[in-house]
């Protein structure tokens, strides 16, 4: 046994102490200005050039002397090498060694900053520093992973979780990155909410904002004034949440329990508002129920009445963000309405109960998870929702937009959006955690392995007649605003010249042959191919991590385990806006510089959309017997082995769940990404808010269309790559039996 | 186990892989004017100069926002575009640079005085007159008066018509607020922004957008620049542009050169460059009808006269300082916002 953990522990502890003096050694120590694969710092003086040299070469030129104390940390490690794994020296070194070089780099990142010391009393002790600190680069990625994984490496050697470094290793990973992309940014931008404007810290300034009479202002209620904006929000998001729930339901039920014909078209018909740009059903609404909208026109000629502008305000919004959400309350709801056994029902109704009655008492109780699910997702999304309130909200401010307007409008009051922000997390944390207290203590298990072989019940007719006619009047008004939209991208200037032209398309996708190749002359095509690439990057990192912790989180336990779910967790209810100025703020200065690059856009999409990997992850992996892991294991495979052989093929649908949604998003997403386009790296949604800005509606449809179909297409494409995996164990085992 | 590494590594690699290429000569260009005019502008200046050219288009606001968060680390090195005041606050607040151009003897004399409000770290590229726009079409359906003067606007009959933007958010509406202020004295000047928002239907979070509205029908007056206006009429939408009778404000459309610009060179030239007749000719190609600040480029026949037009004399360096802003934005959130519709 003790030579089978040499052999295995040992090349993994070399590689990583490899890996830290490659990035001391060899790597430029800063951030290489164009990219390291540009190869120009290869023949630009490298390695003596201060701005591509490694660390080494730094320190012996007597610059950067700060990076000096990194060769003690680089050192130790070597010691632990000849080392069994038992000997209790070999983890105490290691957790040293990774304890000090990892807080050593982050204590000089923090300390030394552009304008040499960051802190007063630093310079008062050291005197004046002339040298400036840039971003980190890949020589400080390296030593930092090194670092990182030494340190788990240390860890398990002592025992955690029976010693299984690569379980150690993707906990402290996980850490790492949550730590420097969600936690860092985001409380750096919560601090501001104390910031006075001298630049001193204190409670008064935030105690100022936060009970100003605009956010919670009530005056709605009793007369003419308006209300505060927290109570906007609050009041939208729980109506929208309440809607798409109910919706969501009636179109899960139409689908499992009805005898509708067209099941499969309602389902189709429920991706569609998922796959669409924002603004877009924002857009179609006002084109045909504005003041001019061709619906109102209709009606006023018709009936004589006077055109109003109700849909500015509250209930345009709301129509929009149902149409919106609807089809996300559905998908979280089907499965739970499929999931409760028709066993249960059956039992029911041998007991004379009559199918209202099942409904009542059986199915609809057992369903509580998936309605409390789907009223947090509601809800959530509607308080983040930025682009609906922005084109409908008319005077109906919300807090989402009162953020943005803080920071760019004329006022520039971060700490004003600063504690905006605290107060919209306040609430999606609120509904996060009474979600969970609500459904904690019960057991809504119902799938138990035994036979469940039978089949739902229909709808009691009392139910059914109402949901049809519900379900059949929604999917006509979505159908119709799809309809509108393909017809606006084909139109000359809607409600003034209705002739049908290609025009939009051309302005924005036109392409030229000529004899050096093709041309790509459309004015979309820059922003198109950068979002393309970006979300191609995005999604199978995304998928990964959220792959990665979902597993942690199902199948391994350690401390803190409940800590860590919260912080992983914990993006999806900061609304996007949030997330993009605290980006900002937090990496536009080292240690992190990346601002400008397309890698704060694809680090911003991974960490927005991780919680939904997770939750995949975690949905099929409780559904796979641990037992399977169990023998994995007892036959002597490793936990990494386990994971890649035995559980990876068998989440085919949670990997391409989380791919699709990952993916999508990044091509959607606008709240966060408007913040954080650069000249080179220009976003889709960020092109078409610019054509909306300038009353250029054709053009923002065409292009969204465009974009709609693409996604289609991806969608599809990805489903052949991942593939189709055949989870029903029992089934396939039947089959082999016969 | 190394298989994982592969994978971490690989996933750091591509993180970064994303960064991408280096050019030789380049120039980063903030640009806070229309969309179409900052494509032509930045491709032109590129065929000019052989300097690459990224561009990124933000409204005035979000850009100023963007270059104060990023002042210890500038990115940008050119400003371009814009309304004047978020130009003169960064001046103000030292995110932007001195620069003397060698074509300033070329410019009108309120493009220079522009640049000496803000001791020469901006200067005017373009101008233009604020005024409203109605769309006659719906006037005509709600049988109401043609409108030719501010007064007008005040008439009982056009309750629930007009659209401005919120001067909070809008440089267009800060502008409004000074000019009405100016014009008419601050205590009379109050109590028409009391009166007009009686009238008001929509606050709306961008300068242009009530024009814009106004354009689609969906309002039926727009208070906003005029050569925004044109620009819908141009379109083909039935606006029709009023310069106010008792006078009006302008803004001066600025450029800026970010301190600490990383291509400072390059900065410089594309200063000197977007001052030229040959760079302000292009506004005309894209429908901008502001008037240009090198006297002798030349203007749209479509464009508002500035010679018929009652300009005032604005008084940029008291009403662009921030004190001010502060001042006048306070009392109308207390005083005017608050008050019932």
């Amino acid at each position: 046994m003790a030579t089978s953990t040499k052999t295995l522990s040992q090349p993994i502890l070399l590689l990583w102490i490899l890996v830290g003096w490659a990035g001391f050694l060899l790597l430029p120590w800063y951030l290489v200005d164009g990219g390291l694969f540009s190869d120009q710092w290869l023949v630009d003086g490298y390695p003596f050039d201060k701005n591509y040299a490694p660390a080494v070469f730094l320190i012996t030129q007597g610059e950067k002397l700060w990076l000096a104390p990194l060769l003690i940390p680089l050192v130790m490690p070597l010691f632990a090498l000849k080392r069994e794994k038992s000997d209790p020296l070999y983890a105490k070194i290691l957790i040293l060694t990774g304890a000090i070089g990892f807080s050593w780099l982050i204590i000089q990142g923090f300390s030394i900053g552009i304008r040499g010391w960051n802190y007063d009393w630093l310079s008062s002790l050291f005197g004046k520093l002339d040298g400036r600190q840039f971003g980190m680069g890949y020589g400080g990625l390296f030593l930092a992973s090194s670092f990182l994984f030494l340190l788990t490496q240390g860890i398990a050697a002592r025992g955690a979780i029976n010693g299984d470094v690569f379980v150690v290793g993707a906990i402290g990973f996980v850490i790492a990155i949550v730590g420097a992309f969600v936690f860092l940014p985001i409380v750096n931008m919560l601090m501001s909410a104390f910031i006075t404007e001298d630049g001193s810290y204190s409670f008064l300034v935030f105690a100022g904002k936060f009970f100003d009479d605009r956010l919670w202002g009530l005056s709605c209620l009793i007369g003419p004034g308006r209300c505060g904006v927290a109570w906007n929000s609050l009041f939208l998001a729980v109506c929208v949440g309440f809607l798409t729930t109910v919706l969501g339901l009636i179109f899960a039920l139409v689908v499992t329990r009805s005898g509708f014909k067209y099941r499969r078209a309602v389902r189709a018909l429920t991706i569609l508002p998922i796959i669409t740009p924002p603004f877009v059903i924002g857009l179609a609404l006002i084109l045909m129920f504005g003041l001019s909208g061709s619906i109102t026109q209709f009606f006023s000629e018709l009936f004589g009445l006077q055109p109003t502008r109700w849909l500015y305000g509250l209930p345009g919004v709301m129509i929009a963000q149902v149409l919106a959400y609807t089809p996300i309350a559905f998908l979280v709801l089907i499965g739970v309405v499929e999931g409760v056994s028709p066993s249960m029902e059956e039992a029911a109704q041998t007991l004379r109960a009559s199918r209202w009655q099942v409904f009542k008492t059986v199915s609809l109780p057992l369903m509580r998870p998936g309605l409390a699910n789907a009223f947090l997702l509601g809800f959530i999304e509607s308080m983040a929702d930025f682009g609906n309130p922005l084109i409908l909200g008319g005077n109906f401010d919300v807090l989402s937009t009162e953020i943005f307007f803080a920071i760019v409008g004329a006022q520039y009051d971060q700490g004003r959006a600063a504690v905006l922000a605290i107060v919209l997390l306040g609430f999606t944390l609120t509904a996060f955690f009474a979600q969970r207290k609500w459904l904690g203590k019960k057991s809504y298990t119902t799938v138990s392995g035994k036979g469940d072989s039978g089949v739902h019940p229909l709808m009691p007719s009392g139910l059914a007649i109402p949901v049809l006619v519900i379900a059949a009047i929604w999917s006509t008004f979505t159908l119709t605003i799809y309809g509108m939209i393909i017809y606006g991208s084909m139109v000359k200037l809607w409600g003034v010249d209705n002739t049908l032209t290609f025009k939009h398309y051309v302005t924005a996708f036109s392409v030229r042959v000529t004899e050096k190749g093709w041309q790509w002359t459309g004015s979309a095509w820059d922003s198109f191919w950068t979002t393309i690439q970006i979300a191609t990057i995005a999604a199978p990192l995304t998928a990964a991590v959220g792959l990665i912790t979902a597993y942690l989180l199902t199948r391994q336990s350690f401390r803190g385990k409940n800590a860590f779910e919260f912080g992983t967790m914990l993006s999806f209810a900061i609304p996007g806006t949030v997330i993009g100025v605290s980006y900002i703020l937090a990496f536009n200065v080292p240690p992190i510089e990346l601002t400008g690059t397309g890698a704060i856009l694809v680090i911003s999409f991974i960490f927005r959309n991780m919680p939904v990997g997770v939750r995949a992850g975690i949905a099929s992996m409780s559904q796979l017997d641990k037992s399977l892991d169990e023998s994995s294991l007892t036959l002597g495979a490793n936990s990494w082995q386990t994971f890649r052989k035995i559980i990876l093929p068998l989440l085919k649908p949670a990997i391409l769940a989380a791919l699709v949604y990952s993916f999508v998003r990044a091509m959607t997403a606008i709240s966060a990404v408007i913040f954080l386009v650069s000249a080179k790296y220009d976003m889709a949604t960020s092109y078409i808010i610019g054509r909306v800005e300038n009353n250029d509606y054709g053009l923002a449809i065409a292009y969204s269309t465009t974009l709609i179909f693409v996604m289609l297409l991806a969608v599809g494409i990805l489903q052949l790559l991942v593939g189709r995996t055949k989870i029903g164990r029992r089934e396939s085992a039947a089959r082999e039996k016969s | 186990m190394t298989t994982f590494k592969k994978l971490l590594a690989s996933s750091a690699f591509a993180l970064v892989a994303a960064t991408g290429m280096a050019q030789a000569a380049s120039l980063t260009l903030y640009c806070s004017a229309q969309e179409d005019w900052c494509q032509l502008v930045a491709n032109s200046f590129e065929e000019a100069s052989g300097i690459e050219v990224n561009m990124t288009r933000k409204s005035s606001g979000e850009t100023f926002a963007q270059i104060k968060a990023e002042s210890s680390n500038p990115r940008g090195d050119v400003w371009w575009g814009g309304t004047g005041d978020p130009h003169l606050q960064a001046a103000e607040e030292d995110l932007t640079m001195k620069y003397m151009s060698p074509m300033r003897d070329q410019l009108h004399p309120w493009a220079i005085s522009q640049a000496e409000s803000s001791g020469n770290r901006t200067i005017g590229i373009y101008s233009g007159a604020l005024g409203y726009g109605y769309n006659a079409d719906l006037l005509n359906a709600a049988g109401l008066e043609a409108p030719s003067c501010w007064a007008d606007l005040l008439d009982p009959s056009f309750d629930g018509h007009v659209q401005m933007a919120n001067p909070n958010s809008s440089g267009t509406a800060y502008t409004t607020l000074a000019t009405i202020v100016q014009l008419f004295g601050e205590d009379k000047g109050f109590e028409f922004m009391a009166g007009l928002h009686a009238n008001i239907n929509q606050y709306t979070k961008s300068g242009s957008a009530p024009i814009k509205a106004a354009a689609r029908g969906e309002s039926t007056v727009g208070i906003v620049f005029m050569h925004d206006a044109v620009k819908q009429a141009v379109a083909g939408f039935p606006i029709t542009v009023v310069a106010p009778c008792e006078g009006t404000g302008y803004e001066i459309g600025s450029m800026s050169i970010i301190d600490g610009a990383r291509n400072e060179d390059s900065a410089k030239a594309f200063y000197d460059w977007a001052l030229t007749t040959e760079a302000q000719n292009l506004a005309l190609e894209v429908n901008a009808f502001q008037v240009p600040s090198n006297a002798s480029s030349k203007t749209s026949p479509s464009a508002p006269n500035m010679d018929d037009i009652k300009l005032i004399d604005y008084n940029f360096t008291l009403y662009g300082s921030s004190d001010e802003r502060r001042r006048l934005l306070s009392k109308w959130d207390e005083d005017i916002s608050t008050l019932p519709q």
